[in-house]
């Protein structure tokens, strides 16, 4: 009897984990921001340790590199510090909504890419003939659709077959990248290069070209904020996401649904590639994207569906990659090193999930007093 | 030309072959593991730092360097390299319950930004004027063919010429085959990918599984890495290079229904595929990148399959990206 | 039959939170050589009880005894190891295995080799008559298949005491007689078999001895060949329990939804509706007794046109304007359209009547968020809705913004109800509304329901406690494996005749089994 309640009690794990879900929606922002700030500091232990330099002469480096010399009215750093947070952003957006929806559209690189290519193929084949306010619209509707088309694509096999949209999304990427690939070739000459076009290009204000990006961006974010919380459309991807069962009950059209959505999401992220080639290159090269589809993928998720908030963390994350790795510049470190910092905050980030969604108990040897 | 065209599929097939049956063993354990471009990434440089390390240490004299320490060396940083990845990835989805997706994408970037810093970094010290580096002299080891290979003709070429490391890719991927269909550990590790509860139920450690089997699989995905810097690309690193192979890894894992002996076949098509633009005559170069679209076009067009016909064999683990829980009782 | 009982059960109490008791006090001795049922109604904590000697759950006060030594069972391991095994309702199979690798996973003894432990299997299964092809793969086998499956994963983990979970619940009546010979062998062969079941029949024809439990408790254990169908089925339902369930009489009851012979077969080709016919009127409620799966679910999803029919019509007929339409072959969306007032509270409350993770205002719009033409929701209405029935039914949530799942499952239950009933339905068909609830929360739902009666609603109520259904429902419809077993005056009506009723169907089968 006795040597019973021993087993009983070795049996018991001394630690406990219990999911939870009653950690109000700020709490949990407090523990996000708090694993942000605290990975803030490590990135300044981390750039001391390389840099040799003391810890407010590194932040003060990583402020400089990112904003420059604003306090003097030099805004030219801020502009392209903000332009590297839109195009970032943009990109996040379009993949939210498909998110909600919890369809992972891994593909926002290719989906981009036919953006722009649909924009370049515009500035090149129509630059001469239409009018600038003819072409800008031209280059705009071609960009979504081809952004949207690539969206379908995934989409409308996930819809009526279940095919796993994650695996195709993502080679549908590299089919983009072939097509860029192919018509960089056959424009580029030999030299497989377009040189920068003059035609279709978005307006600079003043002398600030990516006034247009940031607004669109900006504009975007607000509407997409919008149509989340309060259209019907994006009530219907919530109930979508969340269960499709409770969806079929009230009479929602699963189908059209993830279609309609991921036609959206494709569509921005044409538009993300059209201000990248409209309104930033003027030209296009295979790694237009830089890979940012999947850091979006990332920082929508980080966002946790909320526009402005996924707003703040990218600027956060951007200060980061660029500030790190002006300090590993000035440590003449190479500044990949700053890829490395992001990979690990993130990878903080998705860790400290774990306190949000779960708690940790102690086993109390309640069993003995029982007895 | 033909055996030529074949060797060549095959050299480009190795890394994607390392890759594939590494991120099989670990999707049959239930972990879509999107981290395995990164993975290997890591695994090649950190093989690749071993290996300058010791070129350095024997001050680059070929004669002074033990071919056995050249290969062992390399070979273990990138396994440890690697292993280290896979357990970032299971501490944080299977201890921490993260998302799969979103760690695996981290720890694609996190790969990739380790290994550009650690490449740009090495060649930064060896002052060289191209953007790479060259370990040719290690590379000439993991390079060295069978005996008899260039006495045999076709055949020699066709089987005998190939690096080692190819060869262990093969064997790798039918130990792996074996071992995932005829063993109780493979029983085991299906059981927990396809129905973590009653796995779990029938007294198997689940997180153990999960664990080990995507540690297993990454250390095998980088030596896929360290295979293309040493033997595709002769022993030169330089930033980048490696591409998209990590994702086409993945794909070929679809392409291969989850069978680490069908992606060698597998891989060595996609090598072809890759690589037929180069060998078709008579095609312009447009068409040659049009081509280079192949094998994306022909994962989609398996995906598709699989997923329409409800055949129940060739599906992925049903618990593929799910992580397990023992609900609180 | 051996003397020394291989278990015996004392004082066994479990608790689920801090209201709800699933077993009290419950003792119970099985000994080997012999079948023991254990009969009970849905919910009278048959299931929990065996969960606790097969080490799913772990009892909070009592002991358990193994061939007279004190046992601890944390796990399906340790259970094992104490030679218990027990065949769930749901199995725990890998779909995509073969037979034989679901029989020895998870099993370490020694070198792995199929082979030998397909002899070892065809050895089981010749001894006790089981028919099976270890190659076959779970996928593509009948449920009975399946069953026998894990059967066997259990005699060949050396179980010799056995406990099955309804394991008739899934079989047809030949299935069922088979099932029995193999249990009869076994228990001739010494094993100690337990089987959980509400089947009076089944009981009378198989076992040895009957230990019956009801809400919970255990009332007794009496020698099948000593007892009669209607001791037992006294013992399982109980003396008449007076709810003071208020019930007035229906008034100008007419004809609101008429279903005539609806049949309905699912993805696995199993007949789930069976020509099923009946009428529903205002005014009334209409009381549906049944086994748990019997159909229930899927008649009230047929009428809300979540399933498809392979034939049969539904006839809804507009208090308004008198006219008739068909329902038949139409979405939820369509029926709506038509004008068709329908409101229905299904079983699964946080899974399809209501978004666990969206606040009450938000669940509210659920039904009515399309109206207007304005592309943008209307969140002033829902909200005022969401308030006015967290005040008019004492809602317990912090505020309206609260996601649902964190309420409790009566708060759930009068969120959902109360959107439903706020759509002013003429047909509003409610299922197992008040499972899980207390006592308070349960008459809440009561009221609310008769309030719709009192409108001229027409309810449909698909229950699972005999008590409620007698004093609730105008008329009561039986439904035993999707087919109607007969409809009874609510008012004259007995539980036992409604406990006959609900396993009438199964009868034949049962009388087959018994030769």
């Amino acid at each position: 009897m006795s040597n019973a309640k021993e087993i009983k009690i070795s049996r018991e794990p001394l630690l406990k984990v219990v999911k939870r879900d009653d950690m109000p929606p700020l709490k949990a922002w407090l523990v996000r921001f708090g694993t942000l700030a605290i990975s803030f500091i490590i990135i300044g232990l981390f750039s001391m340790a390389i840099s040799g330099k003391s810890f407010g002469e590194t932040y003060e480096i990583m402020f400089m590199g990112v904003f420059g010399r604003i306090f003097e009215g030099k805004l030219t750093m801020l502009w392209k510090y903000l332009q590297e947070v839109a195009m970032l952003l943009a990109l996040a957006l379009a993949l939210t909504p498909a998110f909600k929806m919890k369809f992972w559209n891994c593909g926002a690189e290719g989906q981009a890419l036919m953006g722009g290519l649909a924009a370049m193929i515009c500035m090149i084949e129509l630059g001469d003939i239409l009018s600038y306010p003819v072409l800008i619209a031209v280059i705009a509707v071609t960009s979504i659709l081809a952004g949207a088309v690539w969206g379908l694509i995934p989409a409308i096999f996930k819809a009526f077959f279940n095919t796993n949209e994650t695996l195709f999304t993502l080679m549908m990427n590299y089919i983009a990248t072939q097509i860029i690939a192919y018509y960089l070739y056959i424009k580029g000459g030999g030299s497989n290069v377009i040189n920068p076009v003059s035609a279709g290009n978005f307006p600079t204000v003043g002398t600030n070209e990516y006034f247009v990006n940031i607004t669109v961006v900006t504009v975007i974010t607000v509407i997409m904020f919008i149509y989340l919380k309060y259209s019907k459309q994006g009530y219907e991807i919530s109930v979508v996401g969340e269960s499709q069962n409770t969806a079929r009950y009230i009479g929602i059209n699963v189908k059209k649904v993830i279609i309609r959505t991921m036609a959206i999401s494709g569509a921005l992220c044409g538009v993300t590639g059209m201000l990248l080639v409209a309104g930033k290159d003027h030209s296009i090269n295979a790694n237009l994207v830089g890979g940012e589809g999947f850091t979006a993928i990332l920082m929508s998720w980080l966002g946790q569906f909320n526009p402005f908030i996924m707003a703040v963390m990218i600027a956060i994350i951007t200060f980061i990659e660029i500030g790190v790795a002006k300090v590993a510049d000035t440590a003449l470190l190479n500044s990949s090193f700053s890829s490395i910092i992001v990979g690990i905050v993130i990878l903080m980030l998705v860790g400290c999930e774990f306190f949000i969604h779960y708690s940790v108990k102690f086993r109390h040897n309640k069993k003995e007093v029982e007895a | 030309m033909i055996i030529q065209f074949i060797c060549r599929a095959i050299l480009l097939g190795v890394p994607l072959l390392y890759g594939s049956t590494g991120e099989i063993i670990t999707e049959k354990s239930g972990h879509l593991n999107l981290g395995i471009p990164g993975i290997m990434y890591v695994g090649a440089i950190s093989g690749v730092t071993g290996s300058f390390l010791y070129e350095n240490a024997c001050g680059n004299d070929i004669a002074n360097m033990s071919p056995v320490l050249a290969v062992l060396i390399p070979l273990l940083c990138s396994i440890i390299g690697s292993v280290l990845m896979g357990l970032i990835y299971s501490f944080l989805t299977v201890t921490l319950h993260a998302n799969q997706n979103v760690t695996g994408l981290a720890l694609t970037t996190l790969g990739i930004g380790l290994g550009n810093f650690l490449g740009a970094s090495l060649i930064n010290i060896t002052k060289s004027e191209l953007p790479s580096i060259a370990l040719t002299k290690t590379s000439s080891f993991f390079l060295t063919e069978l005996p008899f290979a260039d006495k045999l003709g076709w055949f020699g070429e066709l089987f005998l010429s190939h690096d080692f490391l190819t060869y262990l890719a093969i064997i790798i991927a039918l130990v792996a085959t074996f071992v995932l269909n005829r063993t109780r550990v493979g029983l085991n590790l299906r059981a927990v990918g396809e129905n973590p509860a009653t796995a779990d139920a029938a007294g198997i450690n689940v997180p153990k599984y999960r664990y080990v089997a995507t540690c297993i699989g990454s250390a095998i995905a980088g030596l896929g890495g360290l295979q293309y810097v040493m033997a595709y690309a002769n022993g030169v690193w330089s930033n980048n290079a490696f591409g998209d192979r990590g994702w086409m890894a993945i794909a070929l894992v679809i392409f291969a229904v989850w069978k680490p002996s069908l992606a060698i076949v597998g891989s060595f098509l996609f090598g072809a595929l890759c690589n037929a633009n180069n060998y078709i005559q008579g095609l312009g170069t447009e068409t040659q990148e049009l081509f280079k679209m192949l094998p994306y076009v022909v994962t989609i067009i398996v995906l598709i399959i699989t997923s329409m016909r409800n055949n129940k064999q060739n599906q992925p683990p049903a618990s593929l990206g799910v992580n397990y829980f023992r609900e609180e009782r | 039959m051996s003397t020394q009982p291989a278990i015996e059960l004392k004082n066994i109490t479990k608790r689920f939170g801090a209201k709800v008791i699933a077993n009290k006090n419950v003792n119970l001795t099985a000994y080997r050589g012999e079948i023991l049922s254990i009969l009970g109604e849905n919910g009278s904590g048959k299931t929990t009880l065996m969960n606790m000697i097969s080490g799913i759950y772990f009892p909070d006060e009592g002991q358990i005894f193994i061939d007279g030594n004190e046992a601890v069972i944390t796990s399906p391991k340790d259970a094992f190891s104490y030679r218990i095994g027990m065949i769930h309702q749901h199995f725990k199979l890998v779909e995509v295995f073969s037979a034989a690798e679901n029989i020895v996973l998870g099993i370490d003894e020694g070198k792995y080799n199929l082979k030998n432990s397909t002899a070892e299997i065809k050895k089981i299964s010749e001894q006790y008559g089981f028919d099976l092809d270890v190659n076959k793969k779970i996928y593509s086998m009948s449920v009975s298949e399946k069953q026998t499956v894990e059967i066997i994963k259990v005699l060949y983990r050396g179980a010799d005491i056995l406990i099955l979970d309804e394991p008739t619940a899934v079989l047809t009546p030949q299935e069922t007689q088979k099932l029995f010979a193999i249990l009869r062998r076994m228990r001739d062969d010494g094993k100690c078999i337990i089987i959980i079941t509400h089947k009076l029949h089944e009981v009378l024809s198989l076992s040895d001895r009957v230990s019956v439990l009801r809400k919970g408790e255990y009332v007794g254990t009496v020698n099948t060949a000593e007892t009669s169908e209607n001791e037992l089925t006294e013992m399982m339902v109980g003396k008449k329990i007076s709810l003071n369930i208020q019930r007035d009489e229906p008034k100008n009851a007419e004809d609101r939804l008429v279903v005539n012979k609806l049949t309905c077969v699912d993805r696995a080709g199993t007949t789930v509706l069976d020509d099923v016919s009946f009428t529903a009127k205002s005014g009334e409620i209409l009381g549906i007794a049944g086994i748990a799966g019997s159909g229930q679910r899927e008649l009230l999803e047929a009428i809300a046109g979540l399933q498809h029919l392979s034939s049969g019509e539904i006839y809804y007929f507009d208090p308004k304007t008198g006219e008739k339409e068909n329902l038949k072959d139409k979405t939820p969306m369509q029926i709506r359209n038509m004008g068709v007032r329908l409101s229905f509270v299904p079983e699964d409350r946080l899974g399809m009547g209501l978004v666990g993770n969206m606040d009450i205002v938000d669940n509210m719009m659920l039904r009515s968020y399309r109206k207007g033409h304005s592309a943008f929701l209307e969140r002033k209405k829902p909200k005022d809705l969401a308030m006015k029935i967290i005040h008019d039914l004492e809602v317990v949530t912090p505020s309206a913004s609260t996601p649902v799942r964190r309420l409790s499952g009566g708060n759930v239950q009068k969120v959902l109800v109360g959107r439903e009933i706020a759509a002013s339905p003429t047909v509003l068909m409610v299922a197992y509304p008040v499972r899980g609830l207390d006592i308070n929360s349960s008459y809440t739902i009561y009221n609310l329901l008769n309030e719709q009666k009192e409108k001229g609603v027409a309810i449909v109520f698909v229950g699972e406690d005999l008590d409620v259904l007698v004093e609730l429902c105008d008329r009561i419809m039986v439904i035993g494996s999707g087919k109607i077993n007969g409809i009874v005056d609510g008012r004259t009506a007995t539980k036992e005749e409604i406990g006959l009723l609900m396993t009438k169907s199964k009868q034949e089968g049962a009388e087959d089994a018994n030769e």
